[in-house]
């Protein structure tokens, strides 16, 4: 690899090209047999995205649902006959099976939190981006195992559509964390629950096979010349998420089992009346799913670590500890599962855990301070991927330092199971994951389709839902701390008009993702062609053509100069885009 | 036809081509070597997930059994030994025979390994045939039945279904373990009879060797704890 720009506009290559990964085979049907068959990590890539995106907007659907019931306390609006009738009731029709309006006002809670984290945010950034640019970054042809990753597509998509049966047989309402002895005992009708349960038995094999890829592409197939610490922090990060799904997801795996057992023959393990201990159904699902909680946030990290350096155009100030940082949260992540069980615990146990969930604070707040420090005296250029990544400072600051209050034993006790909960927690799965989702969508669009999105409605998208996502959830906050219960239908009408606020913002949450879409489906259809390195990015990605060829580079590259060495590499003031970049073999 | 194997030192026979020769390492590997550690790195990592889940089964033992020690030492009565000391024997010389077939297979002599992998099927499914007709069938006739299923008449403690429980999802996940075992042992018979494995391709042999021995360690485990303490 001479230079960053060696690809952009030249002549045809010749040997060894094989023609963009999107080229079409011929016919349509050559086509769908081509992507159904493929081992092309950006194909499966892409795959996994349009699954996802498929998933949030039934997710999205179910929110928005929610957020419309609780408009009303009484939860009943006005339908075309003139009639007053809940919102419960104009979706009881799916469930067809005689449920209050409570229950399915549950059961679209449930669903909107189990299709979010199981099948969204869980799976989200790794396996659309990461199986995308992970190989691509550290120079690599593809993945260590190609047909591992395709079989881990289809055993999402499996293991979805079982999930997905049990929301059409209409759901369930047990929440998304399935808590016994809730789960094993009420509604009669218990296959709608097993279905879901199995859904996420088998998805959790999609994470275990996703992950393994991962740990061992990173370890055996980086280029000549990159040692760890050349490797862009975002596959740091998702080096670090693969540790957690590997050393997590089994545990999920045999408590889901243990909870189809127990569904379908009364095992008694969770259930009191049998000598069970559903205490400990929660030590096992917590134990999977805290850490699971920093799978779904540190490729959002990563995302962040990439997208500021680029459109600051400035190293990332301190590498070595922002790295770190995200092997040492992955090993936080196993020790705080507790923290979820204050109010189910002795006082000596919940202490520990409370102590210990502090530790957490120290490696997020080490990369936090560090995107702050490389955004001094930065180039900052406010694209759109640039306004999501200080959206992402923004809000992941204030989801992070919510998480205080929760993590203390004496104001968990007052905020435990409120809104205040569900505003923190979306702060941070929400305004931390999704919305580094969406920076490194627009950063890494032209890469991936090779075609410029538009700028201004995407900027109008970035605004939308920016403003959209504080709307909707930071007078949740203030509900919380007045003592408004999470999980209920209806509530006492002095939470009216936040609730009100509330779900207008969700609206405009709804109108900003409207945006996305439509610039997404311009960008692919009238899009300005992308150069191979739009942005100036100096890390292996954007030697590739824009979109990849089939095979990821014309040669192995070779690693001559670290991901960020904006400093050593570009000289100073100088837009790295317009700049050629000399031979350097200076590492980092 | 034949040459002397230089590392075993045995007549083997050289007839046409077999596939393992021919065998090229996958399109995205610097070399095959690098594509062998990968594997075996992927593999290690897998085993490591399925000593994890086994974990929750033994933790929900362990407070299981302090809870209710009684019912405990009553439950590991009703097995018996002989059938667990028996099919632990099974288990460990059929992860011999299963080692014995890698280490033919990189001597390159096929035949031997073919006898080994059969070996270890047949074992695989004697160990089944054991459980099933000798440990499951008759205690489920009698009763002892796992959680609200159990209906056995002389139970002395009242926890005694929550035994059950545990013995049936301990043994079950473990027997569904084996049945996978035997799916790919017995696809590993097929492929070696076409000549797929040879010295210098046994990767995928070495990696269902491994997944085997750790099926045989997690009965290690389960036997004395289901069936050796009171």
């Amino acid at each position: 690899m001479s230079s960053l720009d060696s690809h952009a506009g030249s002549a045809p290559h010749a040997g060894g090209h094989h023609g963009s990964y999107l080229t079409s085979k011929g016919s349509l049907w050559a086509d769908i047999a081509n992507w159904a068959t493929t081992v092309d990590h950006k194909k499966i890539g892409v795959m996994y995205l349009t699954a996802l995106l498929i998933l949030f907007f039934l997710g999205g659907v179910m929110a928005l649902a929610v957020r419309l019931e609780l408009l009303e306390p009484t939860r009943s609006i006005i339908n075309a006959a003139g009639e007053s009738v809940t919102t419960g009731q104009r979706l009881a029709f799916l469930a067809g099976d005689g449920a209050t309006a409570n229950n399915i006002y549950n059961r679209a809670m449930t669903l909107h939190g189990a299709i979010m984290t199981f099948m969204f945010i869980v799976p989200g950034i790794p396996a659309s981006l990461g199986n995308f640019f992970l190989p691509l970054m550290i120079g690599a042809k593809d993945v260590a195992f190609p047909r591992l990753n395709l079989a881990s597509w289809y055993v999402y998509v499996f293991g979805s559509l079982f999930a997905l049966a049990s929301a059409l047989v209409g759901g369930i309402d047990t929440g998304w964390t399935l808590y016994t002895p809730y789960s094993t005992m009420t509604d009669a009708d218990h296959w709608r629950l097993v279905a879901m349960v199995t859904g996420v038995f088998i998805m959790g094999f999609s994470s275990i096979m996703t992950g393994l890829n991962f740990v061992v592409t990173v370890h055996k197939l980086r280029a000549p010349g990159m040692g760890w610490f050349d490797m862009p922090l975002f596959v740091w990060a998702i080096y670090a998420t693969a540790i957690i799904q590997v050393l997590a997801t089994p545990v999920i795996g045999i408590t889901t089992l243990m909870l189809i057992f127990e569904r379908l023959f009364n095992f008694g393990l969770f259930d009191p009346r049998m000598g069970g201990d559903p205490v400990l159904f929660q030590h096992f699902f917590w134990f999977y799913s805290h850490p699971v909680v920093y799978i779904m946030i540190l490729p959002a990290f990563g995302v962040i670590s990439e997208t500021i350096t680029v459109h600051a155009r400035k190293p990332i100030f301190g590498y070595r500890s922002v790295a770190f940082a995200s092997l040492g949260i992955a090993a936080v992540s196993f020790l705080v599962w507790g923290h979820h069980m204050f109010t189910s615990q002795g006082e000596l146990t919940a202490a520990i855990f409370s102590f210990l969930t502090f530790f957490v604070a120290v490696p997020t707040a080490i990369k936090v301070f560090n995107w702050i420090a490389t955004l001094y005296k930065g180039s900052i250029v406010f694209n759109t991927p640039m306004l999501y990544t200080l959206g992402f400072l923004f809000l992941f600051t204030i989801g992070g330092l919510t998480g205080l209050p929760l993590a203390t034993l004496s104001t968990d006790m007052h905020l435990h199971d409120s809104y205040y909960v569900v505003a923190h927690f979306h702060y941070v799965m929400f305004g931390g994951t999704v919305i580094a989702f969406l920076a490194g969508l627009h950063h890494w669009w032209p890469k991936m389709f090779g075609k410029m999105y538009a700028e201004t409605p995407a900027k109008l998208g970035f605004w939308l839902v920016f403003l959209g996502f504080n709307v909707t959830f930071f007078i949740q906050f203030v509900m919380g701390a007045h003592g408004m219960p999470r999980r209920y239908a209806s509530y006492p009408d002095e939470f009216q008009w936040m609730h009100i606020i509330s779900t207008v913002g969700s609206w405009m949450l709804l109108a900003g993702f409207l945006v996305h879409l439509f610039t997404f489906i311009h960008a692919l259809l009238q899009g300005k062609t992308a150069s191979a390195n739009p942005w100036g990015g100096m890390t292996l990605e954007w030697h590739a053509d824009s979109p990849p060829d089939e095979h990821n580079f014309e040669h192995e590259p070779i690693v001559k100069h670290g991901p960020y060495a904006y400093d050593r590499v570009v000289p100073p003031h100088t837009d790295p885009q317009d700049y050629p970049l000399p031979e350097k073999s200076d590492p980092n | 036809m034949s040459t002397i194997n230089p590392s075993s030192g045995r007549d083997v026979p050289t007839g046409p081509t077999l596939p393992h020769d021919t065998v090229e390492k996958g399109h995205h590997w610097r070399t095959k070597d690098d594509e062998f550690d990968a594997g075996k790195l992927g593999m290690w990592l897998f085993l490591g997930t399925e000593v994890l889940l086994f974990a929750g089964l033994f933790c929900g033992y362990a407070i299981m059994r302090m809870l209710y020690p009684e019912a405990f030492a009553n439950g590991s009565h009703y097995l018996n030994w002989v059938y667990g000391g028996a099919n632990t024997l099974i288990l460990l010389w059929s992860s011999y025979t299963m080692a014995a077939a890698i280490r033919h297979t990189q001597l390159g002599d096929r035949a031997r390994a073919q006898i080994c992998l059969v070996i270890t099927w047949l074992c695989a499914l004697a160990f089944l045939l054991i459980k099933f007709i000798f440990e499951y069938g008759p205690k489920w006739a009698e009763g002892k039945r796992p959680g609200v299923l159990f209906d056995y008449p002389y139970a002395q403690n009242a926890m005694e279904p929550m035994w059950w429980s545990l013995y049936y999802a301990a043994t079950g996940i473990h027997a569904s373990h084996v049945v996978i075992g035997m799916g790919l042992i017995g696809w590993l018979i097929i492929k070696n009879a076409k000549g797929w494995y040879g010295p210098k391709n046994y990767l995928a042999m070495e990696n269902i060797g491994l997944y085997w021995h750790i099926v045989d360690l997690i009965w290690i485990f389960l036997f004395p704890l289901l069936y050796l303490i009171h």
